[in-house]
């Protein structure tokens, strides 16, 4: 059996680490709210986007945007990628490569070349290590009040890239948050656009009647091709924007429920200890009784 | 008098919300005075104010940097950005997310492996001094 200091110090360090995964539990119960309020401020913004896009979809335009436009063949496929920049949150990230893996292996079995923008430290990391795959954008350390701006550029590199026919289709992944327990590891489909405009045109959006039911058409100002550009480009940004604010939430849900689990375990390994230092203990002081007696009976 | 609806909002935060006689902006092609019924309408907005006239004749004015204005007959939408945009801001944005990824994938130990191996060597240094004031108290 181990001896009483050995032991001591061993419930020392387990306190000690207890301590700062209470600490880091609360932190995120702390964040998580802050997050949420950011998920919420952001929603007005995409809903009315949502229905801009509707509408674009709905417009009887002679002009057709390449976002738009399903190509037939598929020769490189790109993955817009979200993740943390720390770890210490469970199985979120691994979650989402899990997810991603199979999907990009499949691209690759179908001779289908796979590009990765990363967002966040932990996606970076992990795409280097992979094989076959080409990083072409990334962007971390976004803090806790991400912004717009911060995500332009890697924006900016997936749109050019889909432009100019470098690639054919555009995939987001992301952990959405559904609640404080539960993150939903997705992958949704980013560019072209048709699939998305169909499913907005299907949906009613209330208190939104359009007067005519004729065919009609915007007014564009200047010209359609170049405000097309600019509002989808401008609907991918909000898109990937929600994508990273919900991922931010996860993280810090994820953080706490794995933190909360860190603690209750050491709390068991403490007490656990607590009783073999209390026994080992006991056993020194008998041996000595023993030592003392039998000594005693000799003499 | 009829008023036509108007929500003003951002990424980042719902600007406003609400009825309006007549809305003005600053389109690509100058100014524009919306007013209810208007015919549908798309737009880039330009850096500049948005103004907001209220049912009794109070005007609401907010600034923007850039954006997107939608006109429907009854209801007008503007996207507001939250910085000012301008393509070569944006192109400058888009090498450095380029540059960060060949960074990246050029070394390998980056800045947060060096980082974790440097506190792994502070913890290991911690506890062998540790080690050695145990040792110490020992003798004694």
């Amino acid at each position: 059996m181990a001896s009483g200091r050995e032991i001591k110090t061993k419930i020392k360090s387990t306190q000690n680490m207890r301590k700062v995964t209470r600490a880091l539990e609360m932190v995120s119960a702390s964040k998580i709210r802050k997050a949420q309020d950011l998920m919420k401020a952001s929603r007005p913004y995409a809903r009315a986007m949502r229905k801009v896009i509707a509408h674009v979809a709905q417009a009887s335009t002679e002009f057709n945007h390449p976002f738009l436009v399903e190509r037939k063949e598929i020769a490189r496929v790109g993955y817009v990628v979200v993740t943390t920049d720390r770890g210490l949150c469970g199985g979120l990230n691994s979650n989402l490569f899990r997810r991603l893996l199979p999907a990009i292996r499949e691209w690759q079995d179908k001779g289908v070349q796979v590009d990765v923008v990363a967002i966040g430290q932990k996606a970076v990391q992990f795409f280097r290590r992979i094989n076959g795959v080409n990083l072409i954008g990334s962007t971390s350390h976004l803090g806790d009040r991400p912004k717009v701006e911060q995500l332009i550029g890697v924006i900016k590199v997936v749109l050019d890239s889909f432009s100019e026919g470098k690639l054919d289709r555009v995939f987001l992944a992301y952990n959405d948050f559904v609640n404080t327990m539960t993150q939903k590891p997705t992958v949704d489909a980013l560019l072209p656009l048709p699939a998305v405009a169909a499913e907005l045109e299907a949906q009613h959006i209330p208190g939104v009647e359009l007067e005519q039911s004729h065919d009609w058409d915007y007014i564009y100002e200047p010209d359609p091709a170049s405000v097309l550009e600019h509002v989808l480009a401008r609907y991918i940004e909000s898109v990937v924007y929600q994508s990273v604010l919900e991922n931010l939430a996860s993280e810090h849900a994820a953080r706490m429920v794995a933190m909360k689990s860190a603690s209750d375990n050491a709390t068991k390994v403490i007490s656990e200890l607590t009783l073999s230092y209390n026994k080992a203990r006991q056993a020194a002081i008998t041996q000595e009784i023993s030592e003392i007696v039998g000594g005693a009976a000799a003499v | 008098m009829t008023t036509i609806r108007c929500d003003i909002v951002s990424a980042e935060a719902e600007i406003f919300h609400g009825e309006a006689v007549m809305v003005v902006a600053t389109g690509e092609l100058g100014e524009l005075g919306i007013t209810p019924r208007h015919a549908p309408l798309i737009t880039r907005l330009k850096p500049g104010h948005v103004d907001v006239v209220l049912e009794g004749g109070e005007r609401q004015q907010f600034y923007i940097s850039g954006g997107i204005l939608e006109v429907q007959p009854q209801v007008v939408t503007v996207l507001a950005d939250t910085a000012v945009r301008a393509a070569d801001l944006d192109e400058a944005a888009a090498q450095r997310a380029k540059k960060e990824a060949e960074d990246a994938l050029a070394n390998r130990t980056d800045a947060m492996e060096v980082s974790e191996a440097q506190t792994k060597l502070a913890q290991a240094l911690a506890q062998l001094q540790a080690l050695e004031r145990l040792r110490k108290n020992l003798k004694h």
